[in-house]
């Protein structure tokens, strides 16, 4: 303890001139880039989704009018926000359970757990984009093999064509990546816990299920953070899997999909978009700051 | 009978019988059936899509993709590579996600290096900067990136349409920028379970900062950076958005991306779609087959603290 300590009061001097040339390089250029990319583009979509502007011409300062619009003159905002909640509770309360059940279920040390989970885990590895493509021959009406499955030949079910079907059917494929990610993070975090907390809790006389919810899952705090944190960014950011089906219409809104539409479109109404990225940021700012708390807590406990 | 038999056990072993008991436990074998199910659930899209690439159309659109196969070949993956050039776009990813993977790796390294190692002020805030940079959903940040590379010339030799935008550039920064705030995160919880005295004997014989970071630090973290790299680069290659708003020339793109267009050309014929699709899978999955264990490290590196 005295080492550091004793570091720390050396303070500035430890570092020579080039010492401070090589940090100011080899920090400033990412910090530079992360402001570029990053940091600053996010405070410039909140300070244009105050305008009119269209990209080209002059920016015009249009006060709230633009939030205004969104909520009350454009249909397509409320399915989208819907269907991004409907996301995130898929994803929260049935995805991700199920991937720590699987986890739990191959920690137990059955035989052929390597391959069950290579085999959960293998859909993570795909693009999204594909996973959008195998789910069109899937789900495709006439010749999908759900439909080859149900033996529907008579009156197919249209289930990407059916505006009140087909986000169903994508949170399924969404899910099916987002199990196996799940998964793997648990099943890490199971390794992690100290064996003899389970026996203790054995020789006790706590059942598994008890032992599981009382001594191990609560073990797992690190871990449920950490997965919480993805299933809501997740579901926030899905685009790719709607937008390689139906660029994300006819039943399949995000809000992703109408930032992406209102800017790369003929219209390219960059007020309009970057408001509805700044409802998508002041949502995922709730639980970004919430975890980052959290972080910086455990920092302070290091 | 039994007396018969009975030495002929003697030369099994003892521990035998018991794996056996356990595997007909009737708990055991409806895990085995529940997870059985499940990977096979897992597996079975894929499988469907490897099917339907080897049939021809005209025998899927009578039949389904549910059926039995008349013809195998494969047809369509040749079709797919000649018409529509995607030993193209390959190279474009490539071009994107080589340059992209180690960049991000060499400058995450040294943040992570400098907020883990050194003892700076405001580390923490340099660690929250990156990290939460990475969870902001992409599209937050697309608008003024769009305007922004619009609005950046760049030489005719760095890139034909004299604009940052609609060019590698764009795309490579954009995946840097971004991804630098994960790698930051998971090097930075990496190299706090490196052992300080290693660093602290290296301070005392003089060592710079540098040599600090490159030699001493640096090849400590050779696990995690395989790992990381690994997980990166399935990422770049995934990427579908940043192409998509940044590259308008369609021979620019990358490969995910490229599918889409794949799309827009062939847009009946399912199976053709199949055979692209399976191709632009094909390296992840192998990556993810043959490095799994990097893979699953790199992912779990940053969720596990040491």
């Amino acid at each position: 303890m005295s080492t550091p300590r004793r570091a720390a009061r050396r303070g500035p001097r430890r570092f020579t001139r080039r010492d401070l040339a090589v940090l100011g390089v080899l920090l400033g250029i990412p910090i530079l880039l992360d402001v570029a990319i990053v940091w600053g583009p996010t405070l410039a979509s909140i300070v244009l989704s105050f305008t009119s502007w269209d990209g080209i011409g002059d920016i015009h300062w249009v006060g709230t009018k633009n939030y205004e619009n969104l909520f009350t003159n454009y249909p397509q905002f409320w399915p989208a926000a819907r269907h991004n909640l409907l996301w995130l509770a898929f994803l929260g309360l049935i995805a991700t359970p199920f991937g720590l059940l699987l986890a739990v279920l191959i920690d137990r040390g059955v035989r052929f757990s390597r391959f069950y989970q290579s085999t959960l885990y293998m859909p993570v590895v795909l693009s999204l984009a594909v996973v959008g493509f195998i789910a069109q021959l899937v789900f495709s009406r006439d010749q999908g093999a759900l439909n080859a499955i149900l033996a529907d030949t008579e009156n197919p079910t249209d289930w990407l064509g059916d505006p009140d079907l087909n986000i169903w059917m994508i949170l399924l494929a969404a899910a099916w990546r987002h199990t196996g990610y799940v998964m793997i993070l648990y099943l890490a975090g199971l390794k992690a816990v100290d064996p003899s907390l389970k026996e203790a809790a054995a020789i006790d006389g706590a059942s598994e299920r008890q032992t599981f919810f009382r001594v191990v899952f609560p073990t797992l705090r690190p871990v449920n953070v950490i997965v919480g944190v993805i299933t809501v960014i997740e579901a926030l950011r899905a685009f790719d899997i709607v937008y390689a089906v139906n660029k994300g219409r006819n039943g399949l809104e995000l809000l992703s999909v109408l930032v992406t539409d209102n800017i790369i479109g003929e219209a390219s109404r960059i007020g309009f978009g970057s408001a509805i990225a700044v409802v998508l940021l002041l949502v995922s700012m709730g639980f970004v700051v919430t975890y980052l708390v959290q972080e910086i807590r455990g920092e302070k406990n290091r | 009978m039994t007396i018969d038999t009975a030495p002929a056990p003697a030369t099994t072993p003892a521990a035998a019988p018991p794996p056996r008991r356990r595997a007909l436990r009737p708990g055991r074998l409806g895990v085995h059936a529940f997870l059985m199910t499940v990977s096979l659930a897992f597996l079975a899209p894929l499988l469907l899509a490897v099917y339907a690439s080897l049939r021809p159309y005209d025998e899927t659109s009578e039949h389904g993709y549910f059926s039995l196969p008349k013809k195998l070949s494969f047809d369509y993956y040749q079709q797919a590579f000649s018409d529509s050039g995607m030993m193209k776009y390959f190279i474009n990813t490539l071009i994107i996600a080589v340059p992209g993977v180690l960049l991000a790796l060499f400058f995450a390294s040294f943040v992570a290096f400098a907020v883990s190692r050194l003892r700076m002020r405001g580390s923490i805030v340099l660690l929250m900067l990156f990290t939460a940079g990475n969870l902001l959903p992409q599209q937050v940040i697309v608008t003024p990136l769009y305007v922004l590379f619009n609005r950046i010339p760049l030489p005719y030799w760095m890139s034909d349409s004299m604009t940052m935008f609609d060019s590698y550039w764009a795309v490579i920064s954009v995946q840097v920028g971004f991804q630098i705030g994960f790698c930051v995160f998971v090097l930075a919880n990496f190299m706090r379970t490196l052992p300080q005295e290693i660093l602290e004997a290296a301070i005392v014989d003089g060592a710079s900062v540098w040599t600090q970071y490159w030699r001493i630090t640096l090849p400590l973290c050779r696990p995690a950076l395989a790992a990381l790299g690994t997980l990166q680069f399935t990422w770049m290659y995934n990427d579908f958005l940043w192409a998509l708003v940044f590259i308008s020339d369609g021979d620019k793109l990358p490969i995910t991306s490229a599918l889409n267009n794949l799309r827009g050309q062939f847009f009946t014929d399912y199976n053709l779609l199949a055979a692209g699709s399976v191709i632009v899978a094909l390296p992840t999955l192998l990556v993810f087959l043959l490095l799994q264990r990097h893979f699953i490290a790199g992912l779990t590196l940053g969720s596990t603290k040491g």
